[in-house]
Order: structure tokens, then sequence, then C-alpha cells
């Protein structure tokens, strides 16, 4: 226990070392004793503009994100009782990717206004999402449903929506393409409160709900027999679940774009730093997946400044290797 | 992931009229496809002008011009990759015993991929033939590094390591990728590369796929009395004497051959390499000896049959040839996906 409060210090630590430091960082550098006068509200015009307007709601929805899709990986890999789900890998990501593309391509090119997009796409993204979890479901059912059924399905479809998907994208003007590539590389797009706004009753909402679950995730990590002589309702407890690991996804992809490999590796990290138990495996993630993504965030926006990578590119070259050594050292 | 359950003896013996009937129907179809092929198209032909340009070729008309230079390498190159993605289907799956197993699974078409975008951002004068050496050689350093790690891994390569390797380093590779591709803008260029199918398949390009084809055919052939054991298990394998670690070397090198080819050229053509060893293992049994040319004349028709689709359904657009492969190979995925699921 005193382990893992320790861990819990160690990891907020560094979250407010690495959120100290972005905001610093950007096209436009703030000296720390800027920042600070800033905040207290006596710094310039300019320095309040960029540090209230552009990187604390682009920051606050990194972490907000980053711990929403932890989360919902720790979710799917306890149901899947299988280390290589992630809301990614089953589907969902293409789901509302599919769905933004089609946005695009049916929408952008003919009427809307920049400000209306801003809204338009997470609605989009949200619905991809929860229709790719409907159909991933519902396939995958024969009499309840398997893990190991979710995940293959999840894989089968996911390369399904990625052929549509590319159709729609060929035949798309450049600009438009690039705008659906760089959402579908995982993008923090939202710079504004208002994008914060649309994940955060989400977040408020759904984390409470799954750590009242948490027992029940610890059984059913076990598998389907323990679960239900342990007196569990296993196929509805399931299901529960299942809808609010891809609402917390649905939300998360919808403002910060396709971002895989955080959902994967935020609870493989959580799980060897404080063992399998979900009470406290499931804040480690988010706060794991919080942490990745605000840093990979910052390393987006000012490695190539003043030109952005994509996040979620950030986060695969950091994730993936992390994931091949795992993938090495397990037996 | 998935564990094939050990055949036994009676499943693997061959069925001799189903292994004829595919070969000998099989041509036969394989031949109208193509001729069907070659008559699609802006300017419409007759099958007799084809038969006309095969027999007696004439530099001087139109149609047999373009039935030389555009509508035969198509085909041709349609019969080669659709053959190569089976056959490299058939000994993964044959080798790791993992049913799912399929060659755009391990990383190959994201080592193309990453060779691509490093040629069009910063070689973009290199002539075609480069670019496609480049994808070549990616596809291959994708493959090498998926099967590296998997073998590096504690309690070696098992099917599920496999998977997972191939999985994460696909996304590791893709991901820079696309940072190249959308940092120095060519994102869409690649993309389309990688949509192309068989549409700017020319002679060149043939002659390219040609000695891969049959250094990786070759192999195929000879390996699949080993791959047949192989398939039986690990260790059943082992017992009877059989070099695994050898056989499956072996076994990588033709599928990288055959797959890089056809990545190369024709970009991501997903789903054959699963689809048709499945379809043709169950008729013809388990003898690889039988499956890998019964697989090749199979998988040559899926592609010329897509590939006349990809004409049709969206005319005068040529409909991503991926796509239609999808449409065929998701459902059967699915499929398999509940059947698999069972129990494992």
């Amino acid at each position: 226990m005193k382990r893992t409060i320790w861990i819990y210090v160690a990891i907020v630590g560094l979250i407010i070392c690495v959120f100290l430091l972005s905001l610093q960082m950007g096209t436009m550098t703030i000296a720390p004793l800027d920042v600070w006068r800033t905040m207290m509200g006596e710094g310039t015009d300019q320095h309040a503009l960029v540090l209230f307007e552009f990187r604390l709601p682009r920051m606050v929805t990194a972490l907000l994100v980053g711990a929403g899709l932890a989360i919902s990986g720790a979710i799917l890999q306890s149901l899947s009782r299988n280390e290589l789900a992630d809301p990614g890998i089953l589907g969902i990501n293409a789901g509302a990717g599919l769905a933004v593309v089609l946005f695009i391509y049916f929408f952008q090119g003919s009427s809307t206004s920049l400000g209306e997009t801003v809204f338009a796409l997470p609605i989009f993204a949200f619905v991809g999402a929860l229709t790719a979890a409907f159909l991933i479901y519902t396939l995958a059912w024969k009499k309840g449903v398997t893990p190991i059924r979710l995940v293959l399905v999840g894989i089968g479809l996911n390369a399904g929506f990625t052929a549509i998907l590319i159709v729609f994208q060929l035949r798309m003007n450049p600009d438009d393409f690039m705008q659906a590539t760089v959402w579908l590389n995982g993008d923090i797009w939202g710079t504004s409160w208002t994008s914060t706004l649309a994940v955060l009753p989400w977040m408020l909402l759904l984390i409470p709900l799954v750590m009242a679950q948490a027992r029940n995730l610890n059984v059913m990590r076990l598998g389907d027999p323990s679960a239900v002589s342990l007196g569990i309702k296993v196929e509805r407890t399931r299901r529960r679940l299942l809808v609010w690991a891809v609402m917390l996804a649905g939300a998360s992809v919808s403002v910060g774009g396709a971002i895989s490999f955080l959902g994967l590796v935020a609870p493989h990290i959580a799980r060897r730093l404080v063992g399998p138990r979900h009470q406290v495996m499931i804040p480690t993630a988010a706060m794991m997946g919080a942490l990745i993504l605000l840093f990979a965030d910052m390393v987006g926006r000012n490695l190539l400044s003043p030109s952005e990578i994509p996040v979620g590119i950030v986060v695969a070259v950091i994730g993936a290797p992390y994931f091949l050594y795992l993938l090495m050292k397990t037996p | 992931m998935v564990n094939q359950k050990p055949p036994t003896s009676k499943q693997v013996r061959a069925k001799p009229m189903a292994v004829t009937m595919i070969m000998v129907a099989g041509t036969i179809l394989l031949v109208c496809a193509g001729v069907i092929s070659i008559t699609l198209g802006a300017a419409s032909i007759t099958p007799e002008t084809v038969w006309q340009t095969i027999v007696a070729y004439d530099e001087s008309l139109t149609d047999h011009q373009i039935i030389q230079e555009i509508r035969l390498p198509r085909v041709v190159g349609a019969v080669l990759i659709g053959s190569f993605l089976a056959i490299s289907g058939a000994l993964m799956q044959g080798m790791t015993r993992n049913p799912l197993a399929e060659p755009s699974i391990i990383g190959i078409t994201d080592g193309a991929a990453l060779a691509l975008a490093i040629m069009f951002a910063f070689f973009p004068s290199v002539p075609y033939a480069g670019s496609l050496f480049a994808a070549f050689i990616g596809a291959g350093v994708g493959t090498a590094l998926v099967f590296l790690v998997g073998s590096l891994a504690k309690g070696g390569l098992t099917p599920a390591k496999l998977a997972l390797a191939g999985v994460t380093i696909g996304a590791f590779l893709s991901a820079i990728s696309s940072g190249i591709a959308i940092y120095f803008d060519v994102a869409q260029d690649l993309s389309f590369w990688f949509a192309g199918g068989l549409a700017n398949i020319d002679w060149p390009r043939v002659q390219l796929m040609l000695p891969v084809a049959l250094i990786g055919m070759v192999i195929a052939l000879w390996l699949a009395r080993s791959i047949t054991i192989l398939s039986l298990g690990k260790d059943v394998a082992q017992g009877l004497g059989q070099r695994t670690v050898m056989v499956r070397t072996v076994g990588i090198v033709a599928v990288m051959l055959m797959t890089g080819a056809a990545v190369a050229v024709a970009g991501t053509i997903g789903f054959i390499g699963l689809v048709i060893p499945h379809i043709t293992r169950a008729l013809v049994g388990l003898d690889y000896r039988y499956i890998v040319p019964c697989s090749a004349i199979l998988g040559s028709l899926l592609l010329i049959v897509a590939d006349i689709l990809v004409r049709l359904v969206n005319a005068p657009y040529e409909t991503p040839v991926g796509a239609i492969t999808a449409l065929v190979g998701v459902p059967f995925f699915l499929y398999l996906a509940r059947k698999e699921g069972r129990g494992v």
C-alpha cells in the first residue's frame, strides 16, 4: 500500500513537471517567471492569450484524453483477457475514423465553416465509435460473447473500415485529405476550451462508474467460469463495461483523433507498477495515460517546430518499442 | 493467439480428385477471366481480337497495341500477385499454425510504406524502378524485424508472439512513415500507391517480378512437404527429425520475396492470403504439396475477378482493389473468427 502511494506521488509529480515545462514551450517560448506572472494575472495580454486560450485548454484536453484512452484500454484488456486489446486494435478508432472521413468527404467541401466543424467532427467520431462497437459486439455474439471472439471480430472489422475509408479518402481534394490524415494519426487539434468541455463530462460521469465496477473487473479477468461461480452476471456486466469503455474511447478520440497504443501501453505499465487489482490499477493507468499523452503532445508540438507532428505518431514511436520490450521479456 | 488443432492423418490425406479438378477447371476459369479482363475497358475489345493479338500480333492495330502494352501485363500481373499472396498466406498459416496468419499482418506492408515515404520525401527524382526496389527492401526489413523480435522473445516464436510483434512493428513503422508523409506533404502520393492495385502494371514491372516469382515458388514447392509436417505441430516435426528452424527460416525468405514483390508493385491487397489457403485446405486436404499449387491458381483467379470488379463497380473510375478483396475477405475473416474463437 505504501508503495502504491509513492507511485501515485511520483506519477503526479512527473505530470506536474511536464505540465510546467509544456506551458513554457511552443512557437513562442515563455520564460518560467513570465508563466508564473501570467498565471497570477500580472502578465502581458499576449502571454495571457497564448497560455489561457491556446496552451492550457490543449494540455487539459491531452490529460483527459490520455486518461480516457488508458482506462478504456484497461477495461478492454481485462474483459478480453488479452494484452493486445486497445480501442485502436478493436476497430473503435477505425469506426470513428470512417465517420470522420465520411463527414469531411460529404460536408466539408460543400458548405460548413470551420466553426461548425469543430462541433460536428467530435459528434461524428463519437457516433462512429459507438456504431463500430455495436457492430463488433453483435457480430461476436453467438450465445454470449467470448473475449477472444471479440478481439478477432474487432481486428476483422478494423480491416473492413480501413478499406472503405481508403476509397473515400482517395477521392478527396488535397486539403481535406490532409485534414483526414492528420486526424487519423491522432491529433489534439481542439485548442479551445470547447473541446475540453466536450470530453470533461464524459470522464466525470464514466470514471466513477468504472471504478465502482473495479471488483467485478478483478473477477472477470480470471475468466468466465470463476466469475459465474462468484455470482456475477457475466454477460450483462461485460456488456455494461464494454459500453463504458467504448464511450470513454469515443469521447477521447472525438477530440484527440485516432490515437493508438496509449490504451495498450498505459495499462501495461500500470500493471507492472501496482499489480492487477483494478482499484489501484485503473487510477495508475489513467495517470500514466495522461502523463504519456501530455509529454507526447509537447514533443509533437516542439520537435519539428514550427510544424507539428500529430501526437498519435509520437505515442506510437514511444509506445511500440516499450511494448516490444514487454513482449520479449514475458515468457 | 489462436492455434489450429493438430490435424488427423485422415485430414492430411490428399484428395486427388479435388486437386485435379482445381488444376484443370481452375486453369480454364483463369483463362476465361483473363480474356474477360482484357476485353474490359475504355476501348471495348472482342475476344477474337484478344486471340488474334496472341497468335498474330500486328503492331499497326491500336487494339493489338492496347492489349499488348496495357491489358495483357495487367492480367499477367494479377496472376503473379494473386498467386504470391495466396502461397505466402498458405506458407505462413502452415508454419505458424495460426489460421489467421496473413502477409499483411506481419509488418511487410508497413515496411514497404516507410521505404516509399522516405523515397518520396527525400529522393523524389529517383525513377520508378528505384522506388520499387526501395519498397522491396522495406518489405524485407519489416518482415525481418518482426521475426527478429519474435525469435528474441523468451519462449521463442509462438504464433501469438508473431502476431503481437507483427501488429506492433507495423504500427511503429507506419507511425514513422505517416510522420514523414505529413511533414513532407507526400501523404496522398503514398496512399495512391498503396491503394494502387494493378492499374499501372506494365511489362517492365512484370519482368521485375518474374525472377522473384520463380525463386519464391520453387522454394515454396520444395518446402511443401516439410510444411505439412510442421503444420502437425513443432513437437511432432522435431520428433520426426525435422530441422524446424531451417524450414521456418527458408519459408520466411520465400514469403518475404513474394509478398515484397506484390506490395512493391501493387500496394496493399489484403485477405487473399487469408481466404484462399483456407478454401484450398477445405477442398484438397492438408498436404501442402497440393495446397501450394492449388492456392496459387485460386489466388490468381480471385485477384483477376477482383480486378474486373474494380473497373465495373464505379466506372469509369477504378475502385481500390484492396477494398474489393476486403469485401470478400472481411466476412470470411469474421466467419473464421466466430468459428475459431470458440474455446481458445
